[in-house]
């Protein structure tokens, strides 16, 4: 067991926890943050993925407790206040989700890709979200939905 | 002139009842799909209500607003938001005063519900509407009698009731009166050109929900005092556990028991890594039994093949006195191997099992079957069992079988502790209901330009296609017809599959059309044309796909696919399918990129009669098709000595957003009811695709997965 801080959507969250716990759990588990999913557990899905300093980041992999000092935001804080994420109104407006269980994952993907990226084509579209598995394939969707909130970002 | 063959008939009296609420307002208990029984009779307070013969409820408040308690199973495919959309079409409610609640904790009113097969909007269709409107009605003659007029005299619209002298009162005005009135025997519904609500788009009711990662699945439930479990299963199948050795296990930080259950030994801990952790360092010894390998599997299926122990489907004319008149025969075998589900969100589920109730909640599509099914292995009254259904990470059929729910209730029973177990990607994919392997050997009599009999056999692992599926298209197309099956028993557990059978069925035919085609030097999609015209609807009853609805998607597909015009160096391949009563149409357009197939596009027709949600319609159309061509382009699953070969998605590959096409769909238009969609848009795919590939390369693809008869390191066709 090791304690330390995590700086989670702008808060001061105190955790004690085993040291290789990846952040995927204390999420869920311990900070009740369940928006972050679990699909495969080695970063091959995508489905939990969160931003570090903005960066999209696998969670599953990553070791909570060398996250210190560092700025993670999950899908519960992408808003900011009532004003949804440009790229989760842009979902609502495609009605993308099916299942909706990767989304949240595929939302993280979309919005660290954009920062980075604010204008792409097509192609740099479907390379950006390559990584996120969608089950029910609405991948026709979350394209579109990307490039509006590229537009409306 | 295409007409309705099968309507479903109904009992109205009494899947409807209602109630005042003590705070205001109207309660009316709904069953969605069956007739409750006839001595229900409405009480007269609530807090008599024994509405547990109704699955549904409709609360119309004071001030108008709807709101739905919709049960239904919700995996993805959307009844969530259109089963609510018929009842608020007929009750004529603006959508945005319907709130669309999924029913409540802690109750027990809410266990029966239905899902699988696409039927819920097929069989939703005339009840659903009847409740709006039989409440549309009661509260026009409670304003009637405020009015003191004839309630033939008044109408209602978005929520307003209006007399012949202009005079208004609002649903909720009358709301509470309303609830005192009898149930009328009589009301009409809607002719389908005054639709308000069904078809339009209504966005999925969740959608804020999912975006803002809100709880809603079986995995993201908790409770007071809740212990997470990680189940070590045998590796293998056909094996049985030995001796095991917990010692390490238990010293893994977190974990606080370890329990053995049959051959499988659950690690009980305080979160889900510890419980996973705890597992990993579990040892175990396993007894071997039979241990079947895919090598194993291909020898008894194709000894099926080969042999004559047959069951027959459907028998039309004499076959084999066509074969000997043919002026010539083809005949192909086809073969598809094991797939698993792979939902996204993987097995789960929460059981508090105590002395006086047993509480189970997750992600199920069979409530009733599994409750039932705990009752029976815990040995206790299904009457002392509460379950609750969440938002389902996908189904696609393996939420089926309620294995992982029994695991979970046998864990809390033994550990005297609230339990949720926790399936690791690896144990969702190596303790699978998997789609079973299966072959296919087609052979088609051609005599004078005509097919003049076909003959298909299926071998299949553990069981066969059932219900009318052997009377499916080209069944009544051609005069000499005959389908069998045979099956071999696995211990590789087997289940349903999105479109159970026809998913590999449809595609091994459609290619099997193609070589038809050819052989007899005419265009495929005339070929299907042309058999569909020997067919003449309502004939045989046991035939359920109507050839003239069949031609009219097949013509829209070639439309809008622009068939025969493909631009140059794009391929095109054609298939049809009527599948879970819906008829679907598609054209595959793809390029070659260094010799390897990449989808481009698919143009997808369907006539699912009325579409009620179109966004929602599209959707699933898009995901199926999409889904059809991933796995039939990459879906291997392969065993050695029971055990699978892959585990998680480094192993076994989904299709991707680079890999994906452009799938357009168009609707068939028509007012007959509607039909299903979350399977029919996948059965045609994989065969449009396989038509496409030997239209761009000249091989055809006999066996699933295609990826396979491609050289991925230098991308050329295999010989």
């Amino acid at each position: 067991m090791v304690s330390y801080t995590l700086k989670v959507n702008g808060k001061e969250r105190q955790i004690s926890a085993d040291e290789d716990t990846p952040l995927l759990w204390i999420l869920r588990d311990e900070l009740n943050l369940v928006g972050t999913k679990f699909g495969c557990g080695i970063g091959q899905c995508g489905a939990c993925t969160v931003h570090i300093n903005g960066q999209a980041n696998r969670s599953c992999l990553l070791k909570a407790a060398a996250l210190e000092g560092m700025e993670i935001t999950t899908i519960e804080g992408l808003a900011t206040d009532d004003t949804l994420h440009p790229v989760q109104e842009a979902w609502k407006e495609h009605d993308v989700p099916q299942c909706g269980y990767c989304q949240a994952g595929q939302i993280m993907t979309a919005a660290s890709f954009l920062a980075e990226n604010p204008a792409p084509s097509g192609d740099e579209i479907r390379q950006a979200m390559h990584g996120n598995i969608c089950r029910c394939a609405a991948y026709n969707r979350i394209e579109k939905a990307v490039a509006t909130a590229a537009k409306n970002g | 002139m295409i007409e309705e063959r099968k309507k479903f008939t109904f009992s109205r009296r009494g899947f409807i009842r209602t109630s005042a609420l003590a705070g205001g307002g109207i309660l009316l208990g709904v069953n969605f799909l069956n007739a409750c029984k006839e001595s229900a009779q409405p009480p007269v307070n609530i807090a008599n209500l024994n509405f547990k013969e109704f699955n549904a409820f409709i609360k119309i408040a004071e001030n108008g607003y709807v709101t739905i308690f919709s049960p239904n199973p919700e995996i993805g495919q959307g009844v969530k938001t259109s089963m609510p959309m018929l009842i608020a079409e007929e009750l004529d409610v603006p959508w945005e005063h319907v709130t669309v609640e999924q029913a409540g904790l802690d109750t027990e009113n809410f266990t029966r519900q239905v899902a699988g097969g696409s039927q819920s909007i097929r069989h939703g269709w005339e009840p659903l509407r009847q409740t709006g409107a039989i409440a549309k009605q009661m509260l026009i003659q409670a304003a009637a009698a405020r009015w003191e007029v004839e309630p033939y005299t008044c109408t209602a619209s978005n929520g307003v009731i209006t007399n012949q002298a202009g005079k208004q009162l609002g649903y909720g005005d009358v709301v509470n009166d309303a609830a005192l009135l009898p149930v009328p025997e009589n009301a009409v519904l809607k002719d389908p050109k005054d639709f308000k609500i069904i078809g339009k788009d209504a966005i999925n009711v969740d959608v804020h929900k999912i975006v803002t990662g809100q709880p809603l699945y079986g995995l993201d439930y908790t409770a007071p005092g809740m212990k997470y479990a990680s189940v070590l299963r045998p590796p293998a199948f056909g094996q049985t556990l030995k001796s095991f050795d917990a010692s390490e296990a238990k010293k893994v930080g977190g974990v606080i028991d370890v329990l053995k259950f049959g051959d499988k030994v659950a690690v009980i801990a305080n979160n889900t890594w510890a419980a996973m952790k705890g597992k990993h360092k579990l040892t175990a010894q396993w007894n071997d039994t039979t241990l079947e390998s895919t090598e194993d599997h291909d020898a008894k299926l194709n000894a099926i093949l080969n042999g004559s122990k047959f069951e027959v489907r459907r028998e039309d004319g004499n076959v084999n006195s066509a074969f000997s008149e043919a002026d010539s025969v083809i005949e192909r075998t086809y073969e598809s191997p094991f797939l698993p589900h792979n939902c996204m969100e993987p097995m789960n589920f929460y059981a508090n099992v105590t002395a006086e109730r047993i509480h189970l909640v997750g992600p199920i599509q069979t409530p009733a079957g599994t409750a039932k099914r705990i009752a029976h292995v815990l040995e206790r009254d299904e009457k002392e069992i509460d379950l609750e259904m969440t938002r389902m990470g996908g189904g696609f059929g393996r939420r089926l079988y309620g294995d992982f729910a029994e695991e979970a209730a046998l864990i809390s029973n033994g550990a005297k502790l609230p339990i949720k177990v926790v399936f690791s990607r690896e144990d969702d994919m190596a303790a699978g209901t998997y789609r079973p392997a299966i072959k296919y050997r087609i052979k088609a009599a051609l005599k004078d330009g005509k097919v003049t009999a076909y003959h298909l056999k299926e071998a299949a692992i553990n069981s066969n296609m059932y219900g009318l599926i052997p009377h499916f298209f080209p069944a009544g197309a051609i005069k000499n017809y005959k389908v069998e099956t045979g099956n071999y028993q696995s211990n590789i557990t087997t289940g349903a599959w999105r479109a159970p059978y026809t998913n590999f069925l449809a595609f091994a035919e459609q290619s099997f059309f193609d070589e038809i085609a050819k052989e007899l030097a005419i265009d495929p999609v005339k070929l299907r044309m042309d058999l569909l015209d020997n067919v003449n609807d309502g004939e045989d009853e046991r035939i359920e796909y109507s050839a003239a609805r069949m031609k009219e998607t097949i013509k829209l597909a070639a439309e809008k696919g622009n068939w025969g015009k493909a631009a140059e160096n794009v391929y095109q391949g054609f298939a049809a399918y009527y599948s879970h009563n819906t008829h679907v149409a598609e054209v595959v357009d793809i390029t070659l990129q260094n010799g390897f197939p990449k989808v481009e596009k698919v143009t997808v027709a369907v006539d699912c009669g009325i579409v009620v949600n179109p966004t929602g319609a599209i959707n699933q159309v898009e995901g199926g098709v999409i889904d059809g061509i991933g796995h039939a382009m990459y879906g291997n699953f392969a065993f050695d000595n029971g055990k699978p070969k892959a585990t998680n998605f480094d192993a076994y590959r989904l299709i991707r957003m680079n890999e994906t096409p452009k799938v357009e769909t168009y609707f068939v238009e028509n007012n007959l009811s509607p039909t299903g969609l979350g399977e029919p848009g996948l059965p045609p795919a994989g065969g449009a695709l396989a038509n496409a590939i030997t239209a761009a390369t000249g091989k055809r693809m006999l066996t699933q997965p295609f990826i396979e008869h491609f050289n991925t390191d230098t991308r050329e066709v295999r010989g």
